[in-house]
């Protein structure tokens, strides 16, 4: 009998086509895996009633030979996707009994095309984080282990509980949003494809925002394949959000084509920072190679002001999130609290909503837009970021993909750099600039470190040429043949 | 200028006014706006601000942005952006307001202001920008709750911003009167003050002249002409009042209290409002073609100012006339289907005169008028054509008032047709001489006041229908 | 740009956040961290850099202006922690 749980979507696509089993059948796998995956933290909600009625929709289409392009394809989605009817929390006490009445493009879009929801996924508050530490629900484990070590790992984030449940092969993917890296490094950490798409591929209509010029969502898979499929049925334009770019949906799938003969691969020389940890650097020189086998040519590039893009992005996001995030007030959904009058209650209900890392972000952002330091701080990262997208687009004129790694370690132990900040964000450092210039970017699982924790390689591409970047992925993927899986610890009580 | 205790004070005002533009749904929702629906029943997701909801801009806001700045002589500017402006209120439920800040959609016009001394003033308008309008707060439902009703919130307002050129209350009233009525000409904002679709607000301060600006104080959200004038008045007076007496003016923000007539100061503590505006990152700058601005200009009805000179021109009208009836568009196109190809100042006499003058009365404004133009047009051509005597025609109209019903009809069924038969005239004239010989005497040997008595006994006898040239032209050759 | 204690209290107070008095000095150590660390942005010319206004190259899209949403005010009120008669209460607003 085939391990219902140890599928590609593609795969299980093709048994569930091929009457092997049953998207019930499917979907009940998952709901026991998931349950038995709850050391993990990874869920905030499971839907195991839902589930099943979905699947059982998905079988009677399924024998009409109406199936869509996720057909029964049981999913978990990132409670940072309004789900109607269904809790969403964003991963915070202020959000945590709200009920959304309406339904994400991006999660409709799922729907449709089939698929079945397993519940929602924890994550960083707000999507502020790059551990998952900073969830109202606690933090979210990374199923990986170091051998021999029973300290928990992080699983990256803030799409950590995403990541974690599809690497404890308890969803078969799921949705992430990815603001900063909050999809790529995750999958980095956790030994999964995770895809950024260009900023306006995915409709933000629904997500619960962040900073508006940078989230994107995007789907965490086991293989490039399934990333491709993922992002032909979440992606679209949509009239709803202005940002939504009104261009066709490519078939992501058709792109992996496995040749890429004379593609020009870049690779960033800003990008070998100091610190950098050998073996990633060594990884790094094995992907270079890797493509070189596969008849790529690789050259160095020039990125420079790939430095200043980490601290320009924690003054543009903080400010637009301390915008965003003024509506949670208490007055028209989630937490309130009572206070001596209104301007009481918004503070109290904000302090008390709101944890420790939401609550910075918003002062530094209420402080970099306002009077006398909006020109020094927010005009500056907005200029700094202009000069970044040039960069990028420099680099284009001469190759069509770079390579980097995705992030600047392996995941840490949950507790190991929640004391500081600023060593926190410099998990994003390769993945923040790529969000900067709107660019998709892909992390591909390509090998373990020495201590056996999974490491990713990114590809980052031109704006709306996701294709190229999966067709690379997909031959890199094949190259690393990383086929470790961690140990389910879970199951057997820790 | 204002006289003081020590001199005389300059007054110095700017307006800005918030007109709700003229559409079917709102700035960035496809919610409803129309006025007067149950609470928060005309609200989408985007405008409680929901998690997850992003704003669309409406395309007619957008146009009728353009139309009014077209209307206010003022420059389009092709590239603006939305900038969101941050502060906390239950009734700005997203908490920041989407505004236009340092690049707003219109910039520099003018607008000519006519005065009742018949001096006309220029007022220099500075921008024009599109913003969203806020819910209602309601404080007086509950001692110790404001309730809060989004049906307003989102609904797009231009906010007209005037340059200080105003000197007096009645240039101000003036003002708002000639912006809105610009406004209802182009059909970009209804202008109703009452219902508040329509405020202003007054920025006044004041100086001895030739000296630089005084601290102004804004009189937030004066919504009638009327207060706006008082407003006016009462500030500068207060201001001039402290300034006398050695004291300076605080920098504030005031409401208008009508019911004493006096302005104070808003009650919540006044913190230096940090509104932190930056471009809103979910939406892109707004880019008009010239094509699209010309295509509007192009559009554009005739205005208050055109149709006035106009009225002035072709139809001979005098400057005052074609002011009174150009200030509501609404009198104007009356008025034009009533002149038809009829005279001119006829027609305004009975418009500005009898029609007002009813209209008043009753307590209607000209679209409740029972009297169509159609019929007063009607009316006007049986007096110039003989049927119907001046002095009746009043009865006339007032019937015609009171029933709705048409001038033919009233005449024919009241028997009022003028009499204008020689025949029957000079038979009545005869009669009337006949029975008042020593009158007749009285006026030949030089009572020449008597030839009125006469005319009034011919009238009389005739019920008043005795065509009165007819009369005066027989009595004349008789009496000599 | 370092804050001192009145100016966290001041931004606590713009971002509507209650910071207790014991709080804001750590608070404002965490904060001017993360301000030292941005300070490096000032290294950039950007002399005639324009600031990024958006990340893709599109036109603002415009609706048509129909009524094609609203008219469900259950939902909209439907998570609100205080509703009256259709309309959501507060606690007084001093005017």
């Amino acid at each position: 009998m085939v391990e219902l749980t140890h599928l590609t979507i593609a795969e299980a696509r093709d048994g569930l086509a091929g009457g092997v089993f049953s998207a019930t059948e499917l979907t009940e796998a998952h709901n026991t895996a998931i349950e038995a995956a709850r050391p993990l933290n990874a869920m905030v909600l499971e839907t195991a009633d839902r589930a099943r009625d979905m699947a059982a929709r998905s079988d009677l289409r399924l024998a009409k030979g109406e199936g869509g392009m996720l057909e029964g394809i049981p999913l978990a989605i990132k409670d940072l996707f309004c789900t109607e009817g269904v809790r969403t929390t964003a991963g915070s006490h202020i959000l945590d009994n709200f009920v959304p009445p309406y339904e994400s493009t991006v999660t409709a879009n799922l729907w449709r095309a089939g698929a079945v929801m397993l519940g929602k996924t924890n994550m960083d508050e707000f999507a502020m984080g790059s551990s998952n530490e900073t969830s109202f629900f606690g933090p979210v484990e990374n199923p990986w282990r170091k051998p021999g070590d029973n300290r928990p790992i992080v699983p990256g984030g803030s799409s950590g509980g995403s990541a974690s449940i599809v690497a404890a092969r308890a969803a078969l993917a799921a949705t992430g949003t990815d603001t900063g890296g909050s999809i790529r490094q995750p999958a980095s950490f956790t030994g999964l494809v995770g895809l950024k798409p260009t900023y306006g591929r995915c409709s933000r209509w629904g997500i619960i925002a962040f900073a508006s010029s940078l989230d994107q969502a995007g789907p965490l898979t086991r293989s490039v394949r399934d990333a491709a499929i993922m992002l032909s049925a979440m992606s679209g334009h949509d009239p709803k959000d202005s940002t939504s770019a009104d261009l066709p949906v490519p078939d992501f799938e058709a792109a992996l084509s496995g040749d890429i003969k004379g593609l020009r691969i870049g690779i960033p020389s800003e990008y070998r920072m100091d610190g950098l940890p050998e073996e990633i650097e060594k990884l790094w020189q094995q992907g270079i190679r890797w493509l070189e086998e596969a008849g790529a040519e690789t050259r160095e590039v020039s990125l420079p002001h790939t430095k200043y893009a980490l601290p320009a992005y924690y003054i543009v996001a903080p400010a637009e999130a301390s915008s965003n995030l003024a509506r949670y007030d208490g007055v028209r959904y989630g937490l309130r609290v009572e206070g001596d009058d209104l301007t009481d209650m918004y503070e109290r209900t904000r302090a008390e909503g709101f944890g420790a890392e939401v609550k910075r972000r918003v002062m530094i952002g209420t402080y970099v837009l306002s009077a006398g330091y909006y020109d020094a701080y927010y005009v500056q990262a907005q200029k700094i970021r202009t000069l970044i997208a040039r960069d990028f687009q420099s680099a284009f004129d001469d190759v069509d993909v770079l390579l980097t790694p995705t992030a600047p370690s392996e995941a840490f132990a949950v507790g190991d750099k929640s004391d500081d900040p600023i060593a926190m964000y410099f998990n994003d450092v390769f993945t923040v600039p790529a969000s900067m210039a709107g660019l998709p970017g892909v992390s591909v699982p390509s090998g373990l470190s020495e201590t056996g924790l999974p490491l990713g390689l990114q590809l980052i591409g031109k704006a709306f040429d996701e294709e190229t970047i999966v067709r690379t992925a997909g031959v890199l993927e094949a190259a690393a043949a990383f086929d470790a899986q961690p140990e389910a610890w879970w199951e057997t009580g820790q | 200028m204002i006289q003081g205790a020590n001199g005389e004070w300059e007054v110095v005002i700017g307006l800005e006014t918030h007109a709700q533009v003229v559409s079917n749904a709102k700035l960035f929702s496809g919610a409803a706006t129309e006025f007067g629906a149950e609470p928060n029943s005309q609200v989408s997701f985007v405008d409680a601000a929901m998690p997850g909801m992003l704003p669309v801009i409406n395309k007619v806001c957008v146009e009728q942005a353009v139309r009014t700045g077209l209307g206010l002589n003022a420059e389009i500017n092709r590239h603006s952006i939305f900038d969101r402006k941050n502060y906390f209120y239950p009734d700005l439920p997203s908490n920041y307001q989407i505004s236009q800040y340092k690049k707003p959609v219109v910039g520099e016009g003018k607008v000519i202001v006519d005065l009742e001394d018949g001096s006309v003033c220029e007022v220099g308008i500075e921008r024009l920008h599109l913003e969203q309008d806020a819910g209602k707060s309601l404080h007086d439902q509950h001692p110790e709750s404001t309730y809060v009703d989004l049906n307003r919130a989102g609904v797009a307002l231009m906010e007209i911003v005037s340059k200080p050129d105003l000197r007096n209350a009645e240039q101000a009233g003036a003002y708002v009167r000639k912006v809105r009525a610009i406004l209802r000409y182009l059909g970009t904002c209804d202008g109703n003050m009452e219902q508040g679709s329509m405020r202003c607000d007054v920025n006044v301060s004041v100086r001895k002249p030739g000296e630089p600006l005084g601290t102004r104080c804004e009189i937030k959200n004066v919504n009638s002409v009327r207060f706006v004038q008082q407003a006016i008045d009462y500030e500068a007076r207060r201001q001039v009042d402290i300034l006398e007496e050695g004291g300076t003016i605080d920098q504030e923000t005031r409401l208008f209290d009508s019911d004493r007539g006096v302005t104070r100061p808003m009650r919540s503590k006044e913190e230096a409002h940090d509104y932190r505006y930056f471009p809103d990152p979910d939406l892109l700058p707004l880019e008009l073609s010239e094509d699209f601005i010309e295509a509007i200009r192009a559009d554009l009805p005739e205005l208050p100012d055109q149709k006035k000179a106009r009225f002035v021109e072709a139809l001979g009208l005098s400057d005052y006339d074609a002011g009174v009836l150009v200030a509501e568009k609404e009198v104007a196109d009356y008025f034009e289907k009533v002149v038809g190809g009829r005279d001119a100042k006829t027609a305004v006499n009975w418009v500005t005169g009898d029609l007002f003058g009813k209209l008043n009365e009753s307590g209607r404004e000209i679209a409740g008028s029972p009297v169509s133009p159609a019929d007063l047009g009607g009316l006007i051509d049986l007096i110039a054509d003989g049927t119907l005597s001046g002095r009746l025609a009043k009865e006339v109209f007032d019937a015609m008032f009171e029933s709705g019903r048409p001038p033919a009809e009233i005449v024919e069924e009241r028997g009022l047709k003028q009499v204008s038969d020689s025949g029957e005239i000079e038979a009545l004239i005869d009669t009337i001489i006949a029975g008042n010989a020593d009158k007749v005497a009285e006026y030949k040997s030089g009572k020449d006041k008597l030839f009125g008595f006469f005319v009034g006994q011919v009238m009389k006898a005739s019920q008043g229908k005795a065509n009165p040239k007819v009369v005066n032209d027989i009595l004349r050759e008789k009496l000599g | 740009m370092s804050l001192d204690k009145a100016t966290v209290s001041k931004i606590a107070r713009l971002a509507r956040i209650r910071v207790p008095d014991e709080d804001l000095e750590q608070l404002g150590d965490e904060l001017n961290n993360i301000l030292g660390w941005v300070e490096q942005l000032n290294e950039v010319d950007t002399a005639d850099v324009p600031p990024m206004t958006s990340v893709v190259e599109m036109q603002l899209p415009r609706r048509q202006d129909v009524v094609n949403d609203g008219a469900y005010s259950e939902k909209v009120l439907g998570n609100a922690p205080d509703t009256e008669n259709g309309f959501f209460v507060v606690p007084k607003v001093v005017e």
